[in-house]
């Protein structure tokens, strides 16, 4: 009878499991498949129902990386960079502030934590086709220094095509092997912390190692034979000022559900022993609030990683300066028919996030199981 | 120093910080005025830019009053937008109720029925709820137009009830393990077997986790957009996609796009005024433990 309603429990389940094996990691692999051949390449073969894909190994990633006509995806590539710092400091920053504000015993709280999060209830695309109206470069947000008499702004909002902090593509590598030695300097201290000497003279060796191939100018690794600036598009500002304001409410909820979580004990505490209100907050609250940012950031960061509708219903899907890989993707694949390509594109972009998320699920996890 | 001092003492410290508080409160108001400003600044211009007449949207005039009210926008939007909000009700409905079912059934094994390996096979569940759906999106396609739902309505109610399981599954399973074992044993030396408990015990407990499981997928299906421009065709659009085409367009009157926005935002705002505390809990298990 028991074992009889185990196997009946594992036949409930096992629908939902060969489904998502199939559409999850079958699709992915199918993806990563498509990803590695010359789907599209053949304008004739694109659409076929059966198409006949060749093998073509890593060129479609090598083009995306190193090639000539790729510049798109790797401004693409570094407007994700720019726009998730943006987000996350503006919504993690707001949403903080927000909270804090709120903790201190205001009238009306409820009334302003509804208005504060009422975007998160909308579709990117209504916040998108709004925010656009807000920024039209002669009315909106534009001429609203004129109710009060002052000159109207002249921003050109999403349509400007002035870059700033542009750097070389060149150097990426080195940027890259610098963070990774950051990481291990940091793991290798932390070892030396803990007496585990063997350990952290291998990660010691490590950082010094990559040091010293980033300073040296990354030899072994050209990725193009020509310098090739990129930087941070101003356009995006409007495209961040819009996703701050659908998004910061929900920092602001966490937030708030952390510090409320603070027992009060703690700060009457801090406020005898004569701490000032700020001190309080400084020294007591904040600290506490650092695994929420930390989940905070985690889930904004893949959010980012993946902005697409908002940026479709903003500039429009076709507008280069302000692209995105997840847009890149799209149009590639469904606009261009070259599949191949939009797949080597998916592919990146899904082990950005999960570089991203996979250590997240792990910890999260393992703590649970824990508990 | 006596208890009387040290209380004292206590009291003063608490009543200075009370006034140093109290000194600063405007400026905390002023601040919260500020941020809703910020907040309902678009509300304000969406509502204003709907009610106009059309030759009365300028863009130097964005912000004023309309002289006249053109309700007549609303009647317009409804006629352009009826078809697209019955296929966005009909999907975010189905799809709802779909993987709200599922999800349960699969919260009530992962949590009650745990069986060997299920510490690996529920994280890589979860997994599917971060992937960027471009990773999927062309063998999708492909298996769609294969099966012939490709542009059909049930393919994408089809996709948005596999792609929700990992979300309702994870909140069902957090919610059905608080749920104690006891209950269970106690039905389970009754006699009741794996349905009889589910039936008699368990679902009748979770209406609070359908209603954030149900107002959480309800919101995001109705929110979705890039399975939804991908996989339909013109006449199975839902809102999203009508929206985004219309306001996109060139030479566009922004009262109809405005009066379309409101149409397709007052639902998942509906469900947010109205069932705003599990609005919150569904938001807040969507950061996988909250």
């Amino acid at each position: 009878m028991r074992t009889n309603d185990r196997l009946v429990a594992f036949l409930m389940l096992l629908p939902s499991l060969v489904l998502l094996s199939i559409f999850v990691y079958g699709f992915i692999g199918r993806t990563a498949w498509v990803s590695l051949t010359n789907w599209g390449a053949d304008a004739s073969q694109a659409l076929a129902l059966n198409p006949e894909l060749a093998f073509v190994g890593f060129e479609n990633y090598r083009k995306l990386f190193t090639g000539l006509i790729d510049v798109r995806f790797r401004q693409d590539l570094v407007n994700t960079f720019f726009f998730t710092v943006f987000f996350l400091l503006g919504t993690l920053g707001l949403g903080l502030g927000l909270a804090i504000l709120l903790d201190q015993k205001v009238r009306f709280e409820a009334v302003f934590r509804t208005i504060f999060l009422f975007p998160f209830a909308l579709a990117f695309i209504v916040t998108g086709t709004v925010w656009r109206w807000m920024l039209q470069p002669a009315g909106g947000v534009n001429v609203l220094p004129e109710l009060v008499g002052l000159p109207a702004l002249e921003l050109r909002w999403l349509t400007t095509r002035e870059q700033i902090w542009q750097f070389d593509w060149n150097t990426v590598p080195a940027y890259l092997a610098g963070t990774a030695a950051a990481f291990f300097a940091y793991a290798a201290w932390r070892a030396w912390r803990d007496r585990r000497r063997v350990r952290a003279g291998v990660h010691g060796a490590v950082t010094v190692g990559l040091l010293g191939w980033a300073l040296s100018g990354t030899p072994g690794v050209t990725l193009l034979p020509y310098p090739e600036p990129h930087g941070f598009n101003v356009a995006f500002v409007g495209i961040v000022v819009a996703a701050v304001w659908q998004l910061s409410g929900y920092t602001m909820a966490l937030y708030l559900a952390g510090l409320r979580g603070v027992p009060e004990d703690l700060r009457e505490a801090a406020r005898v022993d004569g701490a000032s209100e700020f001190g309080v907050y400084r020294h007591v609250v904040l600290p506490l609030l650092g695994p929420i940012t930390l989940s905070a950031m985690i889930i904004l960061g893949h959010i980012s990683l993946k902005i697409f509708d908002l940026i479709w219903a903003m500039a429009g899907a076709d507008n280069a300066t302000t692209d995105v890989p997840a847009l890149l993707m799209y149009l590639r694949s469904f606009r261009a028919n070259r599949f191949a390509e939009g797949a080597a594109i998916a592919m990146v972009l899904l082990i950005m996030v999960a570089l991203v998320i996979v250590p997240y699920l792990r910890s999260s996890l393992k703590g649970e199981v824990r508990r | 120093m006596s208890v009387a001092t040290r209380d004292a003492g206590l009291d003063l410290g608490r009543r200075r910080s009370g006034g140093r508080r109290g000194r600063f409160r405007w400026v905390i108001y002023a601040l919260l005025l500020l941020a809703t400003a910020f907040y309902l600044l678009p509300v304000y211009l969406v509502v204003v830019t709907a009610l106009k007449e059309p030759a009365e949207i300028t863009l130097a005039d964005t912000w004023r009053l309309p002289e006249t009210w053109n309700w007549g926008s609303f009647v317009t939007a409804w006629e352009a937008f009826a078809p697209t909000l019955r296929n966005s009700l009909v999907l975010a409905v189905s799809a709802t109720a779909g993987s709200a079912l599922l999800g349960s059934l699969n919260g009530y094994v992962l949590s009650k029925w745990r069986f060997p390996g299920a510490n690996v096979v529920f994280p890589l569940m979860l997994f599917g709820m971060f992937i960027p759906y471009q990773a999927i999106l062309i063998p999708l396609f492909q298996f769609l137009r294969d099966v012939g739902l490709y542009g059909d309505l049930s393919g994408l109610i089809l996709t948005h009830v596999v792609y929700g399981l990992p979300i309702t599954t994870l909140i069902f399973r957090n919610f059905y393990a608080e749920i104690p074992d006891e209950m269970l044993d106690a039905a389970k030396i009754d006699g009741a077997g794996f349905f009889g408990i589910y039936a008699r015990i368990l679902f009748p407990l979770s209406v609070s986790g359908f209603v954030v499981v149900v107002i959480w997928q309800f919101t995001q299906i109705w929110n979705e957009f890039l399975f939804a421009v991908t996989l339909t065709r013109q006449e199975t659009q839902p809102i999203t996609v009508a929206l985004a085409n219309l306001a996109g367009g060139e030479a566009v009157n922004w009262n109809l796009p405005m009066a379309g926005s409101i149409l397709a935002a007052l639902p998942t705002l509906l469900i947010y005024v109205v069932l705003g505390r599990y609005f919150i809990r569904g938001l807040l298990a969507g950061s996988v433990k909250g």
